[in-house]
């Protein structure tokens, strides 16, 4: 009779987890590749990197928890859409809802820290990337792409202020959106934007320019709401899922974790 | 006391303090980047801000739910800046005897496997981030106010906190600069850094000495601009984005007494006693004049100095006018602070017929 196996060995032997896991447990050098190499999320990393860049003293880990922190943003945004319409009619309503009817609802809570965190660690991975030298050479493009990253996150974090549509939210994009009025050229307060006129054909007015875009129409009104609700919830997370696989990619590609050359 | 911090708050005097604290800082560095000095100014700061808190006006607006994330933000920026210059100033040391940097060390450029060194570190991360997000979200409740009123505003009407900076920014200047063209630049700027510095030394590991004025320029503007008024938006503006101290009472009478008055003003009716000539450009000459010569005046002085001369050499002309326009327009901040507490100065150039004030 076959010597007595453990339940763990058992387990590692069935058919469905050896079609799991390809390798066996990762305690050898073989097989620590192989973990690495074989799963498309931890493939992200290399498969051995300097010690220096594995502590924390050094990384802060502040990336990783930016990006970590941005993915449970988009599960609790997600969960929040089922329960939320963007209208001036529900908006509001629906958060009180959230608030009042949801068992354990601490979804918008866990959403709204969360995104004030993301500012935070983002700017504390951008602090920590330029204390360390970074952002030089072979890093220069990076550090670009970083820092659009880091707009970005304030814009969606900016669009997202909007949609509790209470007085909070909404004077808040009102100051925020004043600014894009006084865009020299484009908003009617702008400096130059007098300039173009022909005869009394005034070409960049309160109907028609950055501002309007931006809320589509001349205040915070409920077509702001649907602009705000659709930049934070789709345009502009795909573009940041975007760029930071562009940010990831270049991190390897640029010789990962900056160390001293 | 209480009346002393509530007065010293006053940006004209927090400021100035900053500038020499950013001063001292930069200097000293070393010192400041240990663990005695770290432990000591904690104690002094935590118990200032413990009591602080005593105060029911100061205790309201630091418990206000969207405030919470600025005070993590400020002790976070403590540490992390006490942090990498502890770092630098071992790395400093290290260099000036000879040493590799702590991160270039035989041991540290050893190749070490990512499962489970590194995969460890970021389950570990990830966790603890969940577990005080889920303890933040339990104990503060995320604010909701009364439904949207587009005919009632709130006094003070505030952006979110982290755009409070460029809110702040529009005390002293028009929202096309505070709101567009100076976000715009730090923007371009930040872009530009790894461009600009050509310096191929502090590639990789912390430190201070082998890349100063970088640290400098960059420092400066994230800790005494960024931050700084950050915590002056939030903290301590008021209604009609008055000043109030920590201290103070939010009353919505305060009256400030403040008439500013534009640099053209100054020159012909207070300085030659006649009225304002009638064709714009004539009328301000002077703010003109002086713009152009704050950025033309200080360049030229820039390339004599003896910084200037070498960073000219070393980083070529494009790069190093890119980098004195940047740091000019970046001062032209503290620049028209100081103006309008000095002189209650309003604009340099005041062209309201073209919305251009300066």
């Amino acid at each position: 009779m076959a010597k007595k196996q453990s339940l763990a060995q058992y387990v590692a032997n069935t058919q469905v987890w050896k079609s799991i896991f390809r390798h066996g447990p990762p305690n050898n050098a073989r097989n620590r590749a192989a973990v690495i190499a074989g799963n498309v999320f931890l493939h992200l990393h290399p498969i051995k990197l300097k010690r220096s860049g594995v502590q924390l003293g050094y990384t802060w880990c502040m990336g990783g928890l930016t990006f970590f922190v941005f993915l449970s943003l988009t599960v609790t945004g997600v969960l929040l859409m089922f329960y939320y319409r963007p209208t001036a009619e529900y908006a509001f309503n629906d958060i009180i809802a959230l608030r009042e009817h949801v068992p354990l609802g601490i979804m918008r809570e866990l959403h709204r820290w969360g995104a004030h965190l993301m500012v935070i660690t983002v700017w504390l991975h951008m602090f920590r990337v330029f204390m360390t030298g970074s952002y030089k050479p072979p890093r220069e493009f990076n550090w670009g792409v970083g820092v659009v990253l880091l707009v970005l996150t304030l814009l969606l974090s900016f669009t997202g202020y909007l949609l509790p549509w209470d007085q909070l939210a909404i004077w808040a994009i009102a100051v925020g959106s004043n600014m894009a009025k006084a865009t020299p050229f484009l908003g009617h307060g702008g400096p130059g934007a007098n300039l173009a006129q022909i005869g009394d054909f005034v070409m960049v007015s309160d109907k028609n320019d950055v501002r309007y875009q931006l809320l589509g129409g001349r205040f915070v009104g409920e077509p702001a709401l649907l602009r705000f609700y659709i930049l934070h919830c789709v345009f502009i997370p795909l573009v940041v899922g975007l760029l930071i696989a562009v940010h990831f990619w270049r991190v390897r590609k640029d010789g990962g974790i900056s160390a001293p050359l | 006391m209480k009346e002393l911090v509530n007065t010293l708050s006053d940006p004209k005097y927090s400021f100035t303090g900053v500038i020499i604290g950013f001063y001292l800082f930069m200097k000293y560095y070393r010192t400041i980047g240990t663990v005695k000095f770290f432990i000591s100014s904690m104690i002094i700061i935590l118990g200032v801000f413990i009591w602080m808190m005593q105060d029911p006006n100061f205790h309201a607006i630091i418990v206000w739910p969207d405030n919470v994330p600025i005070v993590i933000l400020l002790f976070a920026v403590i540490f992390f800046t006490w942090f990498s210059i502890y770092k630098a100033a071992i790395n400093d040391a290290r260099i000036e005897g000879g040493e590799t940097p702590v991160e270039g060390s035989v041991e540290n450029r050893e190749k070490v496997w990512t499962w489970p060194n590194l995969v460890y570190t970021e389950l570990m991360a990830g966790t603890l981030c969940v577990v005080i997000l889920v303890i933040w979200s339990i104990f503060l409740k995320a604010p909701l106010e009364e439904p949207a009123n587009p005919t009632w505003a709130p006094n003070p009407a505030k952006a979110p906190w982290y755009f409070l900076g460029l809110q702040e920014m529009l005390v002293y200047f028009d929202p096309w600069m505070a709101g567009v063209v100076l976000p715009g630049l730090i923007i371009v700027g930040l872009i530009a850094i790894p461009y600009i510095d050509t310096n191929p030394k502090g590639n990789g590991y912390y430190t201070m000495a082998e890349r100063k004025v970088a640290m400098g320029g960059f420092l400066f503007g994230w800790l005494a601009l960024w931050v700084y008024l950050i915590i002056i938006g939030t903290f301590l503006r008021g209604p009609n984005w008055t000043f109030y101290g920590p201290f103070e009472v939010w009353d919505f009478h305060k009256v400030v007494a403040e008439a500013n008055v534009n640099l053209s003003e100054f020159f012909w009716i207070k300085g030659l006693g006649i009225s304002m000539p009638s064709n714009i450009f004539l009328r301000e000459i002077v703010g003109l004049i002086v713009t152009t010569g704050y950025y033309v005046g200080l360049t030229l002085l820039c390339n004599r100095s003896q910084l200037g001369s070498s960073l000219m050499k070393s980083l070529g002309k494009i790069r190093y006018y890119l980098l004195i326009l940047l740091l000019l327009t970046m001062g032209l901040l503290p620049v028209k602070m100081y103006l309008r507490w000095l002189f209650n100065l309003k604009y340099l150039v005041a062209m309201p017929e073209f919305e251009f004030n300066l």
